[in-house]
């Protein structure tokens, strides 16, 4: 089970935002994408999901392309990007249980909400949430489908210690259980660990 | 799918570039020499009609440009959807020259339907007739079609969005075909796609047909000359145009 | 089957939660039905034979403001992406969309057209014929408009333009949805255009879904 990009680039328009990208990652790996503002992250956590295409170059997760991923294999990317895609109408549990509907998770909604110190926010709507609520709810999803590669975009921004610690913990687990996560990040050395590919754009 | 080597130079801009330069000339003047001898054909040679007169000899020219108005959209929907499923710029290029062109066909066959209808039905517009509205509707749709690719900034998502509605557009031109035959209306019943005789008289036909080679040819010419320039303008800067503009220069 | 009903579920319950935003088409097909007799002025025949065209025209433009938006707010707030990246097909989400919109604006608005047909002086015996060719005719109109707001997705004034896209494409419906109407209403045999009419809603709800999903990944990219 590998995530493999070989010779990425990426053309927006007539601007090059990145040419030439190669890595790999094994299970338990983290590839951390570093880069200032505007150097392509988003763009590359995007292809890498399979929301938008490179201009050229293969990228294979098991051996498939992410925008072409075989209906079986669609549950094993997590991708989790600046917008938090909640509904802003339905409450934290509303959303939640939608979620599980839709990715076939199996969980305790009410333990995954305590596990981020969202129980009291459990029957608010989402538009009513402080930022960092909101952000922690949209994160809380990633424990409801048993994704296998987790690509995640600037995962602790909104968040306060105890937010970022827990997240950067739900990574390290996510790993040591031998999946694979790609985390663009401002703050790499919050990340950083063993087996750490940097891609730095 | 292995496909053969002229598949690929069809999709290769310099080769049709030159190609078509070469072919363009040779387009222009067919195409003035059929309109001429056609219009000359049809709108002195041929004897007046028993029932419109002179005023007949609308036939020789309207049939022909809304004929190919429609083939013009099936130009611009198959050569998008070419574009969309196998990611063919030159396909794409061909979809958005084909378009304008396909608009101003549209408007002329519009045009000079009412030109015709106003001695005939004594009216210059009559809303219930289906051929009109579907012509009109097809004006829309060129316009829709141009109007979507204008609202995008990124030229290849303008493409292939733009592809989809034309893909889907399509569906009205069989619309057109068969509305003639589900209704009632002021139109003439189709005089030469009936698999019988056709029902209009010999000494017509020829010069009827001449006229639809003439503006097809026609069509093809605006469109080869169209389609050099939009390859100029999508490759500006790839090497073998600045070539060309330094041997231009030069 | 089940994610089909946790979408439709899902954007029913948002609906409810803001009605006065489901209730716009709603009332704009009520105003635009009443201003029409007030612009024409008809004779009291006349109002019968106008009344056909109006109803259609304004349940065709009042379908266009309930569904431009349609994709809007999940690409704004990125639940649109989740349910690309999900297992649950694109085409299987298009339409539960669909369908929850039709639910929550299109069904009030045929419910409501009696009453309005009342108003136009049209016998009672036409009405189920107007009744049975809108509940043919809306999932059409409902596909198209879904695929106007799909090619603008990523258009931050999407809105102006869907008009333009989508009403030369609704033509067909519009012809067989009035000619039905007629029909019923001056005692003809309806089941021709009835029949066609179904025909279309076949082909727009089957194949509607790949191009909207289509267009859906383009604008999304």
């Amino acid at each position: 089970m590998e995530l493999c990009a070989r010779e990425l680039s990426v053309w927006r328009g007539e601007r090059c935002l990145f040419d030439g990208l190669d890595f790999e990652l094994g299970p338990q790996q983290l590839g951390l994408v570093v880069g200032a503002n505007g150097s392509g992250k988003t763009t590359l956590l995007r292809v890498l999901a399979g929301l938008s295409a490179a201009t050229s170059g293969v990228i294979s997760w098991r051996g498939s392309a992410p925008d072409s991923l075989p209906f079986e294999q669609r549950g094993e990317i997590a991708y989790r990007g600046h917008l938090d895609g909640l509904k802003r109408d339905l409450t934290v549990l509303e959303n939640l249980r939608f979620y599980a509907a839709i990715w076939g998770g199996e969980m305790n909604l009410d333990e995954l909400v305590a596990d981020l110190a969202l129980s009291s926010a459990a029957h608010v709507r989402v538009r009513y949430l402080s930022a960092g609520q909101q952000r922690r709810a949209s994160l809380a999803t990633l424990k409801l489908c048993a994704a296998k590669l987790w690509i995640l975009d600037e995962p602790t921004t909104n968040l306060d210690a105890d937010g970022r610690s827990k997240i950067v913990g739900w990574v390290r687990a996510h790993l040591a259980s031998g999946g694979i996560a790609v985390v663009a990040t401002h703050q790499p050395d919050e990340f950083r660990q063993r087996g750490t590919v940097l891609v730095e754009l | 799918m292995r496909l053969p080597r002229w598949f690929h130079l069809l999709g290769s801009p310099p080769f049709i570039y030159k190609l078509a330069g070469k072919v363009t000339p040779w387009l222009g003047v067919i195409s003035c020499v059929l309109l001429a001898i056609g219009a000359y054909w049809g709108l002195v040679i041929a004897p007046p009609d028993r029932v419109q007169g002179e005023v007949y000899r609308v036939l020789f020219i309207h049939p022909q440009i809304a004929y190919v108005s429609v083939m013009a959209y099936v130009v611009m929907a198959v050569a998008a959807g070419i574009g969309y499923v196998w990611r063919i710029k030159l396909a794409h290029a061909v979809a958005v020259t084909a378009a304008p062109i396909g608009a101003s066909f549209t408007a002329c066959a519009l045009a000079t339907g009412s030109l015709w209808g106003r001695p005939t039905w004594g009216t210059y517009w009559q809303w219930t007739d289906p051929r009109i509205m579907s012509e009109t509707l097809l004006l829309f749709l060129f316009l829709g079609y141009l109007a979507l690719r204008a609202a995008f900034e990124d030229r290849d998502k303008a493409d292939r969005v733009s592809a989809i509605l034309a893909v889907v557009g399509v569906v009205d031109v069989p619309i057109i075909h068969y509305s003639v035959i589900w209704w009632n209306s002021l139109h003439q019943g189709p005089s030469i796609m009936k698999l019988d005789k056709p029902s209009i008289a010999p000494e017509m036909l020829t010069p009827f047909l001449i006229m639809v080679l003439a503006f097809t040819v026609c069509f093809l010419w605006l469109l080869l000359n169209g389609l050099r320039a939009e390859i100029v303008e999508r490759e500006r800067d790839s090497r073998w145009i600045q070539q060309l503009v330094e041997g231009a220069n030069g | 089957m089940a994610p089909f009903l946790s979408i439709v579920d899902r954007d029913v319950r948002i609906a409810a939660r803001r009605l006065s935003e489901a209730a716009n088409p709603l009332l704009f097909f009520v105003i635009v039905t009443t201003l029409f007799p007030l612009a024409l002025s008809p004779s009291s025949d006349e109002i019968r034979e106008v009344g056909t065209g109006v109803l259609w025209v304004s349940t065709l433009l009042s379908s266009l403001l309930a569904l431009e938006g349609l994709f809007r707010s999940d690409a704004d707030d990125g639940s649109l992406e989740q349910l690309m990246l999900s297992p649950v097909p694109l085409g299987v989400t298009v339409l539960a969309k669909i369908t929850a919109h039709w639910l929550i604006t299109i069904l009030p608005l045929i419910a409501l057209v009696p009453i309005l047909a009342l108003s136009y002086s049209m016998p009672i015996t036409a009405l189920p014929t107007m009744f049975y060719a809108l509940m043919l005719a809306t999932p059409t109109l409902s596909v198209l408009v879904a695929l106007g707001a799909a090619l603008t997705v990523s258009l931050r004034r999407g809105g102006a333009i869907v008009g333009l896209l989508v009403l030369p494409l609704t033509a067909p419906v519009l012809i067989f949805g009035t000619r039905a109407t007629d029909f019923g209403l001056h005692d003809q045999p309806t089941a021709g255009p009835l029949y066609l009419l179904a025909a279309l809603a076949a082909l727009a709800l089957a194949l509607g879904p790949i191009a909207i999903a289509a267009a859906l990944r383009v604008g999304m990219e």
